[in-house]
């Protein structure tokens, strides 16, 4: 049995969890997923204003907090921090290590970017079409910014098998980093699909950190102890691919059964065929059972051969988008946000402003998902956001409009408050553009690397 | 037959890929999901979201969780980065879901 901790759900998620994660009970591999679709885009922006950054620079800073830890307990770590610059992010930690003379062997797993080959793979007659709506990259081809390919488990495992202490990649799904260990550890083929199933299925109800554990969680939420100290998930894998979900002893949180649904079911679409680069996981087919205190039993689970295609993610510039909030106090709060909602709308008619699209919203009135406000409710609100969003091609029209918040304090209907809040900023739109390509266009490539030569 | 708000029948979870929402509903007890099933279609969904969603409701099961998954297409004004909702993925369709009222025998 092997042990596989996640301490990340996403690259702004707690400093503080993976150290806990390592040090307050026995693991053997380290899992942390940084890269959301738009984490792509900030580290592209840092990168081009020094060439050494582009990765998450959080990760180097764990990995020095760690080095003496990780070395004592021979924990091994799985990261997709590598972002738009892996080589940088191995260049700083090996720089991590050498200064602390502890030796350490990182891996890096690339290949997955593929924004420089775009032009002659777009050439080859591979359109790159948007998964949802059809249309080819072309449409669209010099707003472009970066194309990642999501690389499967495989590289990954290959990392482990040459000895690496630190895996770090560029883009990996993140299900595979939990996946890579079991396919190292138990040697599973890439055609064992129920296993590699499983992996995945523990990969996903890991990868969300403590949404898997507890957080977020709508069964009876008010009971679950001590989200203050919440532990997040541990994989305890076998090599017949049944696995556990647990958390450290003594942290805060919840496993349950109903806990564990919840997060199974986050972020899928249709559960018999939840695509990933290694298989086809069918998550009709999991059998959980409560096997102690928060501890869920996962077994039964199946598969499908993996597709012959990569998802590939590809970000491009969409725009300007701004948004400005004014707050109306009772009574008639929300009569009165409507009213600024009309004179706002008003002024910026007279002005000529023309948007791609405008969108009012009421917080504390129903905004979130507009579930209808009973009239007696609507009485008695003590306050009421009107939420403002314009969305435009010209930045110019953008700017404009963030000049047509503040004036509402003092010109619009009473009891306003601005929040604090000031102008508006202006923010560029990096959309994502989800495509297939097919495998044979994509290669992952597998390196190591020595602090101590 | 009497009237039960879906909270006190299940939970759920939702999340958001692209421009679409996924909505997760469990039923607290084993014995109340074919209730779930028969009443909770894709069409009520789709009735249920109509101010926000405006493409279809997909509908899977997923009997050996006591779940069923909603796919509702066209429902975060554009969805990810282009959306200027205040809850632009979604998260709170879940409960938003929770408060749908339906027929118990």
């Amino acid at each position: 049995m092997i042990r596989i901790a996640n301490g990340q759900g996403f690259w702004g998620d707690s400093l503080e969890a993976p150290v806990e994660q390592v040090r307050r009970g026995p693991i053997d591999y380290l899992t942390l997923d940084y890269l959301a679709e738009v984490t792509m885009s900030i580290l592209e922006k840092q990168r081009s204003r020094d060439p050494k950054a582009g990765y998450a620079r959080d990760f180097v800073d764990l990995i020095a907090r760690l080095l003496p830890d990780l070395r004592d307990r021979n924990v091994r770590v799985i990261a997709n921090a590598g972002g738009v610059n892996p080589m940088g992010c191995r260049d700083a930690l090996l720089d991590a290590a050498r200064a602390q003379k502890i030796p350490l062997t990182v891996a890096t797993v690339t290949g997955d970017d593929i924004t420089d080959q775009l032009d002659k793979i777009l050439q080859r007659g591979i359109e790159l079409r948007n998964m949802d709506t059809g249309a080819p990259l072309e449409s669209i081809r010099n707003q472009v910014q970066r194309a990642n390919a999501y690389l499967g488990a495989f590289p990954v495992a290959e990392a482990l098998k040459r000895g690496a202490n630190v895996v770090v990649s560029g883009r990996v799904a993140d299900a595979a980093l939990v996946l890579a260990p079991m396919i190292h550890e138990f040697g599973w083929s890439a055609t064992d699909w129920d296993k590699l199933s499983s992996g995945i299925v523990a990969g996903h109800v890991a990868e969300c950190g403590a949404q898997g554990s507890g957080g977020n969680c709508q069964v009876d939420w008010e009971t679950i102890p001590n989200l203050a100290d919440v532990g997040y998930p541990i994989i305890e894998a076998e090599p017949d691919a049944t696995f556990v979900m647990t958390k450290h002893a003594g942290t805060g949180g919840r496993v349950t059964v109903a806990s564990v649904k919840e997060q199974l079911l986050y972020e899928i679409g249709d559960p018999r065929a939840y695509i990933t680069p290694d298989v086809v996981a069918d998550f009709t087919t999991i059998q959980l059972r409560q096997d102690g205190e928060d501890r869920v039993r996962f077994k039964g689970i199946k598969g499908h051969p993996a597709t012959k295609f990569y998802k590939v993610s590809i970000s491009y510039t969409a725009g300007y988008k701004a948004l400005g909030q004014m707050a109306y106090g009772w009574p008639d709060a929300l009569k009165k946000a409507r009213a600024a909602d009309q004179i706002l709308r008003a002024r910026l008619e007279r002005l000529g402003l023309k948007f791609d699209a405008m969108r009012t919203e009421f917080l504390g009135a129903g905004a979130l998902n507009r579930m209808p406000v009973p009239p007696e409710v609507e009485l008695h609100l003590p306050e009421v956001v009107l939420r403002f969003g314009v969305r435009s091609h010209d930045r110019k029209m953008v700017e404009r409009f963030t000049r047509e918040i503040p004036p509402l304090a003092l010109s619009g209907p009473p009891v306003a408050s601005g929040l604090g809040l000031g102008r508006p900023q202006v923010e560029e739109i990096v959309a994502f553009w989800p495509a297939l390509i097919p495998k044979s266009e994509v290669h992952a490539e597998v390196a190591l690397w020595r602090s101590d030569s | 037959m009497a009237k039960r708000q879906l909270i006190e029948l299940a939970h759920a979870r939702s999340g958001d890929k692209g421009d679409r929402v996924n909505i997760g509903l469990i039923a607290k007890r084993p014995e109340d999901y074919p209730v779930l099933v028969r009443e909770v279609t894709a069409e009520r969904v789709k009735q249920h979201f109509a101010t926000v969603c405006l493409g279809k409701v997909e509908r899977f099961e997923l009997p050996n969780l006591e779940a069923m998954n909603f796919l509702l297409h066209e429902a975060l004004d554009g969805g990810g980065t282009f959306a200027l909702k205040a809850d632009p993925q979604g998260k709170t369709y879940s409960a938003a879901l929770l408060r749908m009222e339906i027929d118990v025998d």
